[in-house]
């Protein structure tokens, strides 16, 4: 065991850099939004009774966490990853017996001293490690149907559970494995499918269904045109043409419609449609309408864009080179609601403009490219699968949470990571991270 | 096979970097691009908060203030942030429904959207104000904004002083450079209304950082963007509030008007139009109520008769007449006719005289002092047949000319917007009337010269026609304004018109002095010699301009004193009969008060009986009764249903007797303890029914 000389051998330090600057930006950007004059700044931040002072204490505790993981085994966590996946997985199904009812969803569990812990957010690193698992196995060869279908059930897994709990933004977290599976020999007909499909599911929301089924025909029509020689030698292709149209028609006429009125709850169809700048009309919602029914909600309010409105506004108003640290008036108006976790993006906007968000955007780039760099120098399929999951799991949390506060995408409550309020959050990625540091320095060790 | 799939490593780098760059384009799109972020944050996060200047004082001729401001508060609201609003007790302090505050409200959104603040409630009482900073925080969205608000502590000159109001969207249309916004108030006639831009100041801003629930946070950027009020500039005006007071005493009860200008300056010492208003009841809450009303009202009261009502100007015209000729040198000052009671050389038109005495109209000075209207007849047609001009026609023209040198048919540019021009009639006007040119003659037009047929008259003119009488052919602009606090050169350009000498034709001092003589007459032994100011010799011409609605309107012009005249004024009682009768001895008041700061003993007498005397036609009299009878009686029915409605709730009461005399009978019996509003209208209605059968049993002894 020569690896114990220092637990500092072979760590990637531009990581290490990358991490404590985000996290420092974070205090910084919660401290901007509670910030209120005449207030003994250096006592608050000691005080431990504002937002900021509790993330420097979750920092605390993180480097705790971070420094404990870098002076484990790398073996660790590979011979761990199927318990502590079922443990996760455990965990989040005792959320629905002793949960705790936080903002409308029952996914936390109370700790002592007031803390409570999300376990589908720790689910992400245990998802993570059981998928790098399951793909490192020598029989495994992803090409093959059987394999994705199993890969996918163990993402899907959490998900589930996580809708369960009306967590929709953890469960989307879970699609991103997509990419990390991928990177593993996922067939990329699949994403070009995935994606073809939500370009069709915008375009249903968006376009009047008689005009987009027209415009469905025209471009089967054109492709079996394209496809004539083919055709004549392969009758298939029509086939395939034909059913690929009828799947379409049917989504959009049927599924879509099924979906955001039968599966989705009011004010999720109405936040996607306010998106794509459409009202999405509550009577057609069937939960809602039972609840209606049952008395135990307000008739449905007129679609609110608020909070997309406020969180551009202050973004907006930022303008090139932002209002300044702590002059941000929207900020200070408190007008962005949920402003410490899941729209801090906005008071970065604010304060320090256009400049700000790229310059902070870069440092996450930098972030999510060297992971990538770190994935592909990795001897063992584990480490591999691992370090996509972790540039999966960042890179979704980033390009949603970013993309909602901009008005690019529907309002998922998912947190920016390393930025956003919440120890859970930010233990998490913390976790993510070094984990995946401990397994990069041990790199040259072992070929797993 | 990892090794077959490491190109995707790249492939998954640009899908990262592909994200990026949308993000980043949406980012410049919305920083960079789109301007109405920065807007919206601002209409979001800064308070503006406007600071009224108090509006410029103004004074009479000894500084007293005839107007002032003091505090009073708006109830403003902001419709977006009056979420949560406790709505049941705001209406319970204003006392109103929900329904009027829905109403309110949205009348607020409709003027000035919901993001801007709207008055809801203006100018609040004290008890009011009180209530309502107790319960502020129960309101968001709601302010108390302070507002100047004008007082006039001696009540009088409204017509003059004007009123402010709060602009509308055609005011704002109108004055789209001036910067008014909604909710600001405005001169809108008078005084208030001609130097409005001298009166209003500047309005200061002060911004304020507030945040989602409204609450001020502090200034805004230190308050560098703040700009300080601009107080008003105050006015300082010719006008003698004693004597505006005592004038406005003498025509109660009358309809008519009084102008009383300083000859030496041009200066207005007073203007009365009557029947006029207290112009206390224009400001504070019940302005709306009281303006209406006045609106409503036949008599007029906003009506400034002064300016813009047309009279014949009757006798109070032949010293202008005698002018004209002397200066055309068709007569001399000894020039006279023998009257015998009336003029008939133009056969068909035949004038009466007053009188028929021998030698009244020897010469000018007598026929002046007895006001001969043979003579002026006479003297007229001279002008209009005059050689020199070839034919009546051109010679009407000729005399039209002297007119309007003389200020009449036209304005005179005094300093109050809406002046008349009255009306000397223009040749076309005859030549239609009588169907061509040739077809009029000096005869036909023959009663011009004793100031009836077409001609009318302001009485501001009618001063004005005395000021350069008094002058002996000059005048000024007859103006109310002599000096503007720190005066600048907008202003004095302005002004400068009300200081320029004026000279009226060049009619020699010897024919003036010959009217004045005349005039002079008429006070010593003539139709006003039973006028007196006690140490004063003055100058004066009575006139009875005859009203073909009514009784003859009764008018006197004057200037005093004799030599060297400081006063000028005219005066016209409507349907009150003889020159001498009725505005003469108001002349004279206004001028004794004017010149001996007091009146003697027989003047308050005298004023005594003037103010006493009621000479408001039947007709209007006859509407007024039938207002309060109309006002009685809906008061009545509103009484008659509710007394019903309560019957219903409580069917063992005994049923109400179903006519008036019943509620009379209930009104005038003590009421027990039920307080229902039910029993104040009754007693209300059964007042005012017996004070307009009181009316009306007057009017019949009249």
């Amino acid at each position: 065991m020569t690896k114990n000389k220092s637990i500092s051998q072979g760590i990637d330090y531009p990581v290490i850099w990358l991490y404590a600057s985000l996290v420092a930006i974070g205090i910084l950007c919660i401290f901007m939004v509670e910030y209120r004059e005449g207030v003994n700044v250096f006592s608050s931040f000691i005080g431990g009774k504002t937002n900021y002072s509790k993330q420097l204490f979750f920092a605390g505790f993180c480097v705790l966490v971070a420094t404990f993981i870098l002076l484990t085994d790398s073996k660790l966590f590979t011979a761990f990853a199927n318990l502590m996946y079922v443990f996760g997985l455990l965990l989040m199904v005792a959320t629905f017996v002793i949960g705790k009812n936080i903002n409308g969803s029952k996914s936390w569990i109370p700790l002592a001293g007031g803390f409570n812990l999300q376990p589908a957010e720790l689910c992400k690193i245990f998802t993570a490690l059981a998928l790098a698992k399951f793909l490192s196995r020598q029989e495994i060869d992803f090409s093959k149907l059987k394999y994705q279908l199993i890969g996918g059930a163990i993402t899907l897994a959490p998900a589930v559970l996580s809708i369960l709990q009306h967590e929709l933004g953890l469960a989307l977290v879970y699609t991103s494995f997509l990419i990390a599976m991928y990177r593993e020999g996922l067939p990329a007909q699949i994403l070009i499918i995935g994606s073809s499909f939500g370009a069709l599911v915008i375009a249903s929301l968006i376009i009047e269904p008689n005009t987009l089924l027209i415009a469905l025909s025209v471009i089967a029509v054109f492709l079996i045109y394209i496809a004539r020689r083919q055709a004549k030698r392969n009758k298939g292709v029509i086939t395939i043409i034909f059913i690929a149209w009828l799947i379409s028609a049917g989504t959009q006429r049927f599924v879509i419609p099924y979906i955001f009125n039968n599966v989705l709850e009011c004010y999720q169809s109405t936040r996607i449609y306010s998106m794509v700048g459409k009202d999405y009309n509550c009577a057609d919602n069937v939960k809602s309408m039972k609840k209606q029914q049952t008395g135990n909600e307000k008739a449905p309010r007129k679609p609110d864009d608020y909070n997309v409105r406020q969180s551009k506004i202050a973004i907006g108003s930022g303008g090139f080179t932002g209002k300044g640290f702590l002059k941000g008036t929207q900020t200070r108006g408190k007008y962005v609601p949920e402003q410490h976790t899941d729209f801090i993006f906005t008071s970065l906007g604010e304060a320090f403009g256009f400049l700000g968000c790229f310059f902070f955007l870069i440092l996450y780039i930098a972030l999510l490219f060297r992971i990538v760099r770190i994935a592909e120098r990795q001897r063992s399929t584990f480490s591999r699968v691992y370090a996509y999951s972790v540039v999966s799991i960042f890179f979704f949390h980033i390009a949603v949470n970013v993309s909602m506060t901009i008005g690019l995408f529907p309002i998922v409550g998912i947190p920016l990571p390393l930025i956003s309020y919440g120890g859970s959050s930010l233990l998490t990625f913390t976790i993510l991270i070094f984990i995946l540091l401990r397994l990069d320095a041990d790199r040259q060790m072992v070929l797993r | 096979m990892s090794v077959f799939n490491q190109s995707r490593g790249r492939v998954i780098q640009i899908i990262i970097g592909a994200v990026f760059i949308v993000i980043t384009a949406q980012l410049i799109n919305l920083q960079i691009f789109s301007s109405q972020y920065k807007l919206a944050a601002e209409n979001n996060a800064i308070y503006r908060k406007i600071i009224y200047p108090d509006r410029g004082i103004i004074f009479d001729r000894k500084k007293r203030a005839l107007l002032e401001n003091t505090i009073s508060f708006d109830l403003v609201v902001t419709p977006a942030e009056s979420k949560g609003t406790d709505t049941a007790t705001l209406c319970a302090i204003l006392g109103i429904d929900t329904a009027e505050y829905k109403k309110r409200m949205l009348d607020a959104i409709f003027k000035n959207t919901r993001v801007r603040p709207s008055i809801f409630e203006p100018l609040l009482t004290p008890d009011l104000y009180a209530k309502l900073t107790e319960n502020m925080y129960k309101f968001p969205g709601f302010v108390l904004s302070e507002r100047s608000v004008r007082t006039y502590p001696f009540n009088t000159a409204a017509q003059l002083l004007g009123y402010i109001a709060e602009v509308d969207t055609a005011y704002l249309r109108k004055n789209k450079h001036l910067g008014y916004e909604m909710g600001d108030y405005a001169g809108m006639s008078g005084l208030e209304k001609t130097y409005e831009s001298v009166l209003m100041g500047q309005r200061g801003i002060k911004r304020f950082i507030r945040d989602n629930k409204s609450r001020i946070q502090g200034p805004y950027e230190n308050g560098i963007f703040d700009t300080i009020p601009v107080a008003g500039r105050n006015l300082y005006t010719s006008i003698d509030v004693e004597v505006q007071q005592l004038a406005e005493q003498l025509l109660q009860n009358k309809i008519g008007s009084a102008v009383a200008i300083n000859p030496q300056t041009g200066g207005i010492i007073s203007m009365v139009s009557s029947p006029t208003y207290n112009p206390n009841v224009l400001t504070g809450n019940a302005r709306r109520k009281n303006w209406g009303r006045m609106v409503m009202d036949t008599a007029k009261p906003m009506y400034n008769r002064a300016i813009k009502g047309q009279y014949p100007p009757g006798s109070t015209f032949k010293p202008l007449g005698a002018l004209v000729a002397l200066d055309q040198g068709l007569i001399t000052s000894d020039y006279g006719i023998g009257c015998s009671g009336g003029y008939g050389a133009c056969g068909g038109v035949y004038v009466r005289c007053e009188h028929s005495n021998a030698g009244h109209a020897a010469n000018l000075r007598l026929a002046l002092a007895n006001s001969c209207n043979s003579y002026f007849s006479d003297v007229f047609r001279k002008a209009l047949d005059n050689k020199k001009w070839g034919n009546p026609n051109q010679g009407y023209l000729k005399w039209k000319e002297y007119m309007n040198a003389f200020g009449l048919g036209r304005r005179l540019e005094v300093d109050l917007p809406s002046e008349d021009k009255a009306n000397i009639p223009d040749t076309s006007v005859y030549n239609r009337f009588f169907g061509g040119a040739r077809r009029w003659n000096s005869c036909s037009v023959l009663t011009l010269g004793i100031g009836q047929d077409k001609m009318t008259a302001t009485p501001l003119q009618m001063a004005n026609l005395m000021c350069i009488i008094a002058n002996k052919g000059y005048y000024y602009p007859p103006h109310f304004v002599d000096s503007i606090e720190n005066e600048r050169i907008e202003d004095t350009s302005f002004l400068n018109k009300y200081r320029t000498k004026h000279t009226v034709t060049n009619i020699s001092d010897r024919d003036y002095q010959a009217v004045n003589d005349g005039m002079h007459d008429v006070t010593v032994y003539g139709t006003a010699s039973h006028i007196k100011i006690p140490g004063v010799e003055y100058c004066a011409k009575t006139g009875t301009a005859q009203n073909p609605h009514g009784k003859n309107h009764s008018l006197f012009v004057a200037f005093a004193p004799k030599d060297n005249p400081k006063i000028a004024v005219a005066v016209v009682v409507e349907n009150g009969g003889y020159g001498s009768v009725a505005a003469g001895p108001i002349a004279g008041l206004i001028m004794e008060k004017f010149l001996n700061d007091t009146l003697s003993t027989a003047g308050k007498a005298t004023a005594e009986r003037i103010t006493n005397m009621d000479l408001v036609p039947q007709a209007i009299k006859n509407w007024y009764t039938r207002k309060d009878a109309e006002r009685a009686a809906r008061l009545a029915k509103l009484a008659l249903e509710e007394a019903a409605e309560k019957e219903e709730a409580e069917p063992n009461r005994e049923a109400p007797k179903n006519n008036t005399e019943a509620i009379l009978e209930q009104g005038s019996k003590p009421v027990g303890n039920k307080k229902d509003s039910t029993e104040k209208y009754k007693i209300k209605a059964a007042l005012l029914i017996s004070e307009s059968k009181k009316k009306k049993m007057e009017g019949r002894r009249q």
